[in-house]
């Protein structure tokens, strides 16, 4: 599984990690530590048409991105 | 009284920005900046001509403001950061609150919204030259044309558009009339780059905020695009005016605002309150 961890970040940089590592392959596990990139991250695969799941996990967030 | 960091990397725009977001308030309430000082904090290390360039920007500002700089202070600090006190006069009469909006107004916007997700996409170089020169130029404009556009139509209430967003201020003045806004959101200019990034999830962290400290005054119906919510809420600096102006006047004071070069666009209505302070529907 693709993982990346962008916890540590500020945006807009999660997404753009996240636009990189997307192309190394689906599906795509990411760290986040804060709501904006969590729902940044959600927006940005939802409109390239990816399944996003997310959970959290303890103070950080943890999405699945899927075809 | 405002100031903050640089949102642009070019100095003089930073301080003809920040001027103009500071001068903003006295043309919200309907007034005149008569005097102003200069605030800011500035590292050691950085070149003084640095500094020269942003108090260059500010001054030119407050000129056009037709006030003048009475002074200020500097600091050393690591970020610098700049802004202005702006002292102005208007008739105690006619002093305009952000609470004072009545049943029957339409509301006018002057600016169009989406220049705090453009910033975040500047910030990381996503944005291109014209949108970039789009940003800066909406954010450097001074509200003292819409101010002076707006006062002959005797508007009922007015607030300036800023960190809390078109949402977050027209919350403010709905609560604070005691009335329920209704918006439209087609009607409501938003720079079009701005929505192609918030589909791409470029969105400040103070759009989330912004969501959150309103979130049960707000209805926002299910067909208002995602995209669109979201630069509802997006933080702007130096935005434009919310007036609150009664029926048969704003048409008259729309075409105004597009003379003098705003953008003078009907974006709503005060009615009575019904249970939630905003209601957005597409």
């Amino acid at each position: 599984m693709n993982t990346l961890d962008a916890r540590g970040y500020s945006c807009p940089e999660p997404v753009i990690m996240t636009k990189k590592a997307l192309e190394k392959g689906l599906p795509l596990t990411v760290m986040v530590d804060g709501v904006t990139p969590l729902n940044n991250i959600t927006r940005f695969a939802q409109n390239k048409g990816y399944k996003v799941e997310s959970r959290a996990v303890g103070e950080d967030y943890e999405l699945t991105i899927s075809k | 009284m405002d100031f903050f960091p640089p949102i642009v990397d070019d100095p003089y725009t930073f301080g003809k920005i920040a001027a103009a977001n500071s001068l903003s308030d006295v043309y919200a309430m309907g007034g005149t900046p008569k005097t102003a000082m200069n605030l800011i904090c500035f590292p050691s290390c950085l070149n003084l001509g640095i500094m020269e360039e942003i108090l260059r920007g500010g001054y030119e500002k407050v000129m056009e403001a037709g006030a003048i700089i009475a002074g200020g202070h500097t600091i050393e600090d690591d970020v610098p950061k700049y802004g202005l006190c702006v002292t102005g006069f208007a008739h105690p009469q006619k002093v305009l609150a952000n609470s004072s909006a009545r049943e029957g107004d339409i509301l006018v916007l002057t600016k169009p919204i989406g220049t705090g997700i453009l910033s975040t996409a500047a910030m990381a170089d996503m944005l291109d030259k014209p949108n970039f020169e789009l940003m800066t130029s909406t954010m450097g404009r001074l509200n003292r044309y819409a101010c002076e556009a707006m006062l002959p139509f005797e508007p009922s209430s007015c607030t300036d558009v800023t960190g809390f967003g078109l949402m977050g201020h027209a919350c403010e003045m709905a609560k604070g009339s005691g009335m329920t806004i209704e918006l439209f959101a087609s009607s409501v200019p938003i720079i079009p780059k701005a929505l192609e990034l918030a589909r791409e999830g470029i969105i400040p962290g103070g759009a989330y905020n912004n969501m959150g400290y309103i979130r049960d005054d707000v209805e926002m119906a299910s067909d208002v695009p995602l995209e669109v919510s979201d630069c509802l809420y997006d933080p702007q600096t130096s935005g434009g005016l919310l007036i609150a102006v009664p029926e048969d006047k704003a048409e008259k004071l729309c075409r105004r605002l597009k003379d003098g070069g705003d953008e003078g666009q009907i974006i709503g209505y005060v009615k009575k309150f019904d249970g939630k302070s905003i209601r957005v529907s597409l």
